[in-house]
């Protein structure tokens, strides 16, 4: 954190005037709502609302603008607000702030860092064991999903590119989507693809429709070169898997039912993916990735379990989130701009209703720990600190930058023993569920009282700034908090904090504090 | 598949129409695994010897003809100057010449000479013989420590503070040690060094903090948890609050205790060696003590692909003395019937020595046939079983494949081979491969275990 906090006593005195004089925006029932009223924004929180009433659910408040800060920035970015970057947004006035912050993070690198991170889990991006793309494949795989995102291209095109791509794994990147598995088979290559880009368990179907998915992958052959490591992924008229070749047309039918001859000379990966990128459930499979990753549960959840038993909570909604994606011209960031601007992203984080049917109808925003990755970064940024990475690969060496975000570490082969405990997925299936952001004994251990966390926190430079100067013990306070957990303390917690320093003393208090901080919920937490 | 340096399968030479007969009659030869129903010979609870295992993985994979499997015979280019092995407590057992020590337990082990999987490949390797299987598929299966830390951890009655599960001192990071069966069944890495004051176990023991320090800021903590005040129901904050509180009793409460080595004596850690690896295997033995089914150490540098021999001769004498004291020291003790101690490294290395630069007496990966070694939890000592040929470098005499050693292990445990292992994508799997997985096998060892 920049020592920026200079201007903080007279922000501060600006915030109590807001407080005393202000509007109601500023003040809720706890410092995580707002008392503001909010109409509902677009036609999702229409679906939302209409099926909460039906459910005689009363949804939460809106959430106030520091949790609002803080969310979107983790949600869009992962990576926390500056202590400046949450003051100046809580201090702003202008009524469409929470627009323009939307805006302003969806241009941002970390947003292209962060997705691309997510992406590499769904696609297996990882040098080694099980997956083995090699550390050039991978880091020219991750660079490539990285700039799609970053650019916005549309994700028909996207994924029209993984299905169809030909080339060498060094040169050609998506060629490494066929590559990125552990079972090449045409039916293995079928059941990713059912996964990745359906969000449908192939092994729950019934036994021939994963057959006659295969079909349209038995020309996908792999050759070596005399690079080591490199390897050419073709569609090959000749392959053995796709039976014998007497010039005649091929039937083939697609998971939908509908049927297609297959011309001996045309790659039928190109004939798919016309159709996929077509058909309904590409598209809602987009979309409800989408909602979950926003909104911390699918539509239909397990967001990659889409089959006729395990239906949407919320059929219209999914309805029309996937017809809007579809007019937007597969407009990744329109989608995301439409869910961070309804109402519904916009709820507290406390429920209002007890109901059991509140969390999978969206009638609060759910706690969900931070990923590792953005655990990690968010330590760092609070303090000064770097990561290191190792990776178990003996070369070519991968240069590994020091300052380097564990979001955007290209290489799931890459990583460190806080990662690991963590929960980050090992990007072995590319199933969402691989992400583990369940808490743990160990993991309490490691944040609670570990030399690391430790010596991260000894070593803050933003403690030293804290301590250095003749501030006032409040604020210490408030700079902490804004910091660490991007808001103003509320009195009772200024006291709090004031009265600890006079016992623990100003360093040792500001220390333990940043510590205290930093194993809240509210710091732990999407909130 | 590019990953795998060199295919065993095809270069290995055809064998001849005699040793095709003799593999017949002896019939436990390269077989594949026939049906996981036949170990069922060995499990349940009652046949049960052992209720803990210590494993000593060497990561890199250790040079077998400089260990256990000395070929004094091969000439220079084989042994290089390491030629004289030495005579072990059981009449007819040589092995390697750093090893002393070693030598006076060899009563208390048994040697597999003829491990083999035919990979050249750490990351491959380690997979296969931690966990038994071929990779391929969508599915990475747990490694041993997870099977156990399922079957013998918390989900089985297991009360520790510390989880079954324990690796001294860092993580191998060659594969998810728990595959499928996902996080909470991964190994608790202690970090620290044990031969430094205090062990500093990550998270467990914070130098230069009291008691009271810890007690006043987690007070702070709880007052200034405004969130969690605000939402005592969230079904996130009580896991969250259930995880504290463990942790909690660990580093305030008795449960670091059992890494605190001051309270064994001085000469005892001495005989350990004062080293990393000997006070991890003093701790491993206060671990096993204390319960704990699974600790391995994670024991590295043995990838010694230069200068060979003096990495042997600088870690060699190390290894010597760890291990053998904690033999020894189980021994004594009354705890080696019940605890297995299980030592090897993902493959072994090339028996023919490279001398030229840049290797400079160096030996690169070898999956053809290397060695392991067993003691205790009933099995027997003193033995060895297999063969590998005159220069080392091919299975002369009744292949061992990684599932034949691992089934063998889980059914000292009394681990039922067809338990079902949990699989979040709803597959049938198993403790042990079923026939229809097509793994390779030359049985179990019963030549070392009492059935």
């Amino acid at each position: 954190m920049k020592p920026s906090v200079g201007t903080v006593a007279t922000r501060t005195c600006e915030w109590l005037a807001l407080l005393i004089f202000g509007t109601a925006n500023v003040f809720a029932a706890t410092p995580f709502e707002s008392a503001a009223v909010l109409p509902p924004q677009n036609k999702i929180d229409g679906l939302v609302f209409a099926r909460l009433q039906e459910l005689n659910i009363a949804p939460s408040h809106l959430c106030s603008d520091p949790v609002f800060v803080r969310r979107v920035y983790l949600d869009v970015t992962g990576t926390l607000p500056s202590a400046l970057e949450a003051e100046n947004f809580i201090l702003d006035r202008s009524p469409d702030k929470r627009r323009a912050l939307i805006d302003w993070l969806l241009a941002r690198d970390e947003y292209a860092d962060y997705l691309a991170m997510k992406w590499g889990d769904l696609l297996r991006i990882k040098a080694e064991f099980p997956i083995n793309l090699w550390p050039n494949a991978a880091q020219s795989y991750h660079r490539w999903v990285h700039d799609a995102i970053r650019d916005n291209v549309p994700v028909d095109k996207f994924a029209r590119e993984l299905l169809t791509a030909s080339g060498s794994n060094f040169e050609k990147p998506p060629v490494n989507f066929y590559r990125a598995m552990q079972n090449r088979t045409p039916s293995g290559i079928a059941q990713t693809v059912a996964l990745t880009l359906l969000g449908e368990r192939a092994e729950k179907w019934p036994t021939n429709e994963l057959a006659k998915l295969a079909v349209f992958f038995a020309n996908v052959s792999y050759k070596s070169t005399a690079e080591w490591k490199e390897e050419i992924v073709y569609f090959n008229p000749a392959s053995t898997n796709a039976g014998a070749l007497n010039g005649a047309s091929r039937p083939a039918v697609f998971p939908d039912g509908e049927k297609v001859k297959l011309s001996p000379d045309q790659d039928p990966r190109a004939v798919f993916a016309d159709w996929l990128v077509k058909d309904p459930q590409f598209a809602k499979n987009i979309v409800n990735r989408a909602w979950s990753w926003l909104l911390g549960r699918g539509i239909v959840q397990e967001p990659d379990d889409f089959r006729a038993d395990n239906p949407p909570g919320n059929p219209k909604l999914l309805a029309f989130l996937e017809k809007d994606f579809v007019s937007s011209g597969y407009d990744f960031k329109q989608l995301y701009r439409q869910i961070l601007n309804s109402k519904t992203y916009q709820l507290a984080a406390i429920p209002q209703s007890k109901s059991p049917e509140a969390a999978a109808n969206f009638a609060f925003y759910p706690l969900r720990r931070l990923d590792a990755e953005v655990l990690i970064d968010a330590l760092d940024q609070i303090t000064g600190a770097d990561e290191k990475y190792s990776s178990a690969i003996p070369e070519p060496y991968t240069f590994i930058p020091d300052n380097l975000r564990s979001i955007a570490l290209p290489d799931g082969s890459i990583t460190s023993a806080f990662l690991e405990m963590f929960g980050r997925p090992p990007r072995d299936t590319g199933l969402e569920s691989e992400r583990n952001n369940r808490i743990t004994a160990a993991q309490k251990l490691t944040l609670l009282n570990s030399t690391v966390m430790q010596k991260k926190i000894e070593s803050s430079r933003m403690i030293e700034f804290q301590t250095s100067s003749n501030r006032a013990p409040a604020d210490i306070a408030n700079g902490m908090y804004l910091g660490i957990l991007s808001r103003f303390p509320t009195a009772a917690e200024t006291k709090t904090a004031v009265d600890y320093f006079q016992s623990a003393g100003k360093r040792q208090g500001s220390v333990d504090l940043a510590w205290a901080l930093m194993n809240s919920t509210e710091f732990l937490y999407r909130h | 598949m590019s990953e795998y340096y060199f295919n065993f399968e095809k270069q290995r030479p055809r064998i001849g129409r005699r040793e095709a007969i003799r593999r017949t009659l002896f019939a436990a030869s390269g077989l594949v695994l026939a049906n996981h129903i036949s170990f069922r010979a060995f499990a349940g609870a009652p046949t049960a010897r052992a209720k803990a295992v210590i494993q000593i993985w060497m990561w890199g994979g250790p040079s077998h003809t400089d260990i256990f499997d000395p070929k004094p015979d091969a000439g220079y280019d084989y042994c290089g100057p390491l030629k004289t092995p030495i005579e072990t407590n059981v009449a007819g057992i040589r092995i390697g010449e750093l090893l002393p020590m070693l030598a006076k337990q060899a009563d208390k082990y048994s040697i597999i000479r003829s491990m083999t999987h035919g990979n050249f490949g750490h990351e491959t390797a380690s997979y296969i013989v931690q966990t038994g299987r071929q990779p391929g598929g969508r599915t990475v299966f747990p490694c041993v420590g997870s099977v156990v830390s399922l079957t013998k951890g918390y989900d089985a009655g297991y009360k520790g503070l510390i989880p079954p599960y324990v690796v001294l001192t860092e993580p191998q990071g060659r594969f998810d040690e728990a595959g499928f069966l996902g996080a909470k069944y991964k190994p608790f890495a202690t970090g620290g060094n044990p031969a430094q004051t205090p062990f500093a176990v990550e998270g467990v023991v914070l130098p230069g903090f009291t008691d009271q320090h810890q007690k006043n800021r987690r007070e702070l903590m709880h007052h200034l948890d405004t969130l969690a005040q605000a939402l005592p129901e969230d079904p996130q904050v009580t896991a969250a609050t259930q995880a504290e509180n463990m942790a909690y009793d660990m580093i305030l409460g008795n449960g670091a205790k059992v890494f605190d080595l001051s309270q064994e004596i001085p000469e005892v850690r001495d005989r350990y060696g004062r080293t990393k690896f000997g006070q991890s295997c003093l701790v491993a033995r206060r671990l096993i003590e204390r319960g704990i089914p699974y600790v391995t150490i994670n024991y590295g540098g043995w990838d010694t692909h230069k200068e060979n021999f003096q990495v042997m001769r600088r870690q060699l004498p190390d290894m010597d003395k760890g291990i053998a004291s904690l033999i020894q020291d189980l021994s004594e003790r009354g705890q080696l019937d019940s605890t297995i101690v299980w030592w090897g490294g993902e493959f072994g290395r090339t028996p023919k020595v490279m001398w030229e630069a840049p290797w400079n007496g160096g030996r690169n990966h070898w999956g053809k046939v290397f060695s392991a070694m067993l003691a205790g939890g009933g099995f027997k000592g003193g033995q060895v079983i297999g063969a590998s040929d005159a220069k080392g470098e091919e299975v002369k005499d009744r292949p061992v494949y990684p599932v034949d050693l691992i089934g063998s292990i889980y059914a000292q445990l009394g681990i039922d081979p067809t338990t079902k292992l949990p699989n979040p994508e709803g597959l049938p799997t198993f403790v042990m491969p079923q026939a229809a997985d097509g793994i390779k096998s030359g049985g179990l060892l019963k030549e070392i275990m009492s059935a």
